[in-house]
């Protein structure tokens, strides 16, 4: 209140006043996320001069890559108030099939086979979440505990015949072309000009809001829920078995583990992009830019030679401290 | 939906069978998986005839820190929020009471003992302050903060090791009084009833409900709701604690590493009857939880099963249940 009668007296500088700072970045949250992760990759060239080239930037990005199409997954279903927990061994599941499928089959049934895999696990969220309404952080926990039981059996299965990423995948996920171009933007930009074009134009991204952001006022102006949620998490799911691919590509390898350490920064990026976990609000763009910023932030760490329990309290306490500083920038009173 | 808040706790005298089907009534859900435990153990004898009171009192001991820890989780998940650091906060408090205990006296333990679960009340007061200072929500503050415990458990011991006093180890293995009563049982009836049951009738226990099921009535009625956060936190620590204790004086040494007992904790709240929504349920539920998914693992391993396919039926279990819960509710809102 105070403050924006102090905007008004101001008169005609409103860029002085702090509530109109306030008002600016409410509108425009991706300036300071794009402001701290120019400033991180400041403090990254202080720390070791002439670390910033080509070579880092492709590789900050190959790493980037899984991590943010991840985040598309944990930010689909965080804009209608859910969460999605299976991501991470949904991603692994999808990786390990492919790499044992494809060696016999070659690679485009692995890469069919695997994202079936991937879809069919989404599908079973979305029918628990939409059609049961089985809390979806109990439902994905749930079905990761399935797919890891699945997925320890299915390997004990399938140890003779080993796995194998094929080579295009790894070209795919980790390979450079010109030398620095990293192949998997080829991949990842169409993929997020379709999550950014969905959610802002297409009829579903709206109703994605509109059920995060009043469910019951959703339902009563004849928006099947139910269909929404599992279309949702099959969308999901299929985005978690990309990144699963792709990371397998980026590491040459596939295990039921390879995506573990995935999980928790996924919902961080998507949190710190400024995505409200209760849902209705946010989207995509921030949470590639808190992918990126995760990325750069590890790297900043491991530089300054962080030993890693001091990484992992410094990794906590500054995606607790970015969401604590969101939250009050763009706070609705 | 059955309430088992305290305040419909106080029956009003009269007939006292009619008071007993009015508590089955409230606590149905809690009934339910006890009779679904008894079923268990019958059919454990059944499967297995030579399981014994010594398996019960390995059961009882394994399933301790898991029963502490949901119990934690509870009061969490009651008051409207929820912990994704207690895996983390347990290994901190565990590899700090064991590095404090190696090489010094028996004595010295008690002191020890103390301190950890002093220092668990702090470590979840700071979670409960975090998020009440920062507006951030608790699933994210605590998800934050399961890094930085996690990282400081490392710091304090970098691989698992130190000691537990004989003592705190002799507390909870064997038996007492019958062959049938494992100590482990004891100390968890003794440690839940100590702390929570005076406190599930007091001004406190009533706000950490009323915060639960509705913050902003909650508040209207004159309930300091930031106080109660940092207090229900205070108090999840406290059982992430001495869940975390219970694990140095099970094994005899602390690991840093987190187990697998946050995934354990929620679930056994799911099934406990606690509602994610905040504001219903008890602690009754979730230990009688603990020990059904804990007999379920042991049954399956007695079939035969592969035990890979225990995590599929275990994680099926929780979703399964869940279902059938939210269709109960919701024929009896139809009915």
């Amino acid at each position: 209140m105070t403050s924006a009668t102090g905007a008004a007296g101001r008169g005609p500088s409103p860029w002085v006043s702090p509530a109109a700072w306030r008002a600016g970045l409410r509108d425009r949250p991706l300036i300071p996320l794009i402001l701290l992760l120019v400033g991180l990759v400041v403090a990254l060239q202080v720390v070791q001069p002439g670390i910033i080239n080509q070579g880092w930037l492709s590789s900050t990005i190959r790493f980037a890559v899984p991590l943010a199409i991840l985040a598309a997954a944990q930010t689909l279903t965080m804009l209608t108030g859910g969460i999605d927990l299976s991501v991470a061994i949904v991603a692994s599941a999808t990786a390990y099939v492919l790499a044992t499928v494809a060696p016999q089959q070659g690679p485009v049934v692995g890469v069919v086979a695997a994202l079936a895999v991937a879809a069919s696990a989404g599908l079973v969220n979305g029918i628990g979440v939409g059609v049961f309404r089985v809390h979806p952080l109990i439902m994905t926990l749930g079905m990761s505990l399935v797919v890891l039981g699945l997925l320890t059996v299915y390997q004990r299965i399938v140890v003779a015949s080993g796995n194998n990423v094929p080579d295009e995948v790894a070209w795919l996920g980790g390979g450079t072309s010109l030398g620095f171009f990293p192949n998997s933007l080829l991949l990842f930009v169409p993929l997020a000009a379709l999550v950014l074009l969905g959610l802002r134009r297409s009829g579903f991204g709206r109703l994605l809001y509109a059920v995060g952001d009043n469910e019951v006022a959703a339902r009563l102006s004849g928006v099947r829920i139910w269909q929404v949620l599992v279309v949702l998490y099959v969308i999901s799911g299929m985005l978690a078995g990309v990144a699963g691919i792709v990371y397998a590509g980026l590491t040459n390898t596939a295990s039921a583990g390879l995506v573990d350490r995935f999980l928790l920064p996924s919902v961080a990026a998507a949190v710190i992009g400024g995505t409200s976990i209760f849902g209705g609000r946010g989207g995509y763009s921030g949470s590639i830019v808190g992918a990126l910023i995760l990325t750069v932030l590890t790297t900043l760490l491991t530089v300054l030679q962080m030993p890693e329990p001091v990484r992992q309290i410094l990794f906590g306490a500054i995606i607790l401290a970015v969401a604590a500083a969101y939250t009050r920038i763009t706070e609705q009173t | 939906m059955s309430v088992s808040a305290p305040a419909a706790a106080q029956s009003r005298g009269g007939d006292s069978v009619a008071t007993l089907g009015r508590a089955l009534r409230r606590d149905s859900w809690t009934v339910a998986l006890l009779l679904l435990l008894g079923g268990l153990l019958i059919l454990t004898k059944v499967i297995s005839p030579r399981y014994g009171a010594s398996d019960l009192g390995f059961l009882a001991i394994g399933a301790l820190p898991v029963a502490l820890a949901a119990v934690g989780q509870a009061i969490a998940v009651i008051s409207g929020g929820i912990d994704l650091s207690i895996g983390a906060v347990m290994a901190l408090i565990s590899v700090t009471a064991a590095s404090l205990m190696r090489g010094s006296s028996e004595e010295f333990a008690v002191v020890v003992v103390i301190g950890v679960l002093l220092m668990g009340v702090v470590v979840g007061a700071v979670n409960g302050v975090l998020i009440v200072a920062s507006r951030v929500p608790d699933i994210i503050v605590t998800l934050a903060m399961s890094f930085v415990w996690a990282g400081a458990a490392l710091l304090v011991m970098g691989t698992p090791g130190g000691a537990a006093a004989d003592w705190l180890k002799n507390l909870i293995s064997g038996s007492i009084g019958s062959e049938w009563i494992p100590k482990a049982l004891v100390v968890l009836a003794v440690v839940v009833g100590v702390v929570w049951l005076p406190l599930r009738r007091s001004r406190l226990g009533l706000s950490i409900y009323a915060v639960g099921s509705d913050r902003l009535a909650a508040f209207r009625s004159g309930v300091e709701v930031s106080r109660t956060k940092v207090a229900a936190y205070a108090l999840t620590g406290l059982f992430a604690g001495a869940g975390g204790l219970a694990l140095t004086m099970s094994t005899g040494i602390g690991t840093p590493i987190p187990g697998p007992y946050l995934l354990l904790s929620v679930a056994a709240i799911v099934l406990g009857g606690v509602s994610l929504a905040g504001g219903r349920g008890g602690i009754v539920g979730p230990i009688v939880a603990v020990f059904i998914l804990a007999l379920v693992r042991t049954d399956l391993t007695f079939l035969g099963v592969d035990p890979n396919y225990t995590t599929v039926i275990q994680g099926a279990i929780m979703v399964i249940v869940v279902m059938v819960g939210a269709f109960l509710t919701l024929r009896r809102k139809q009915a």
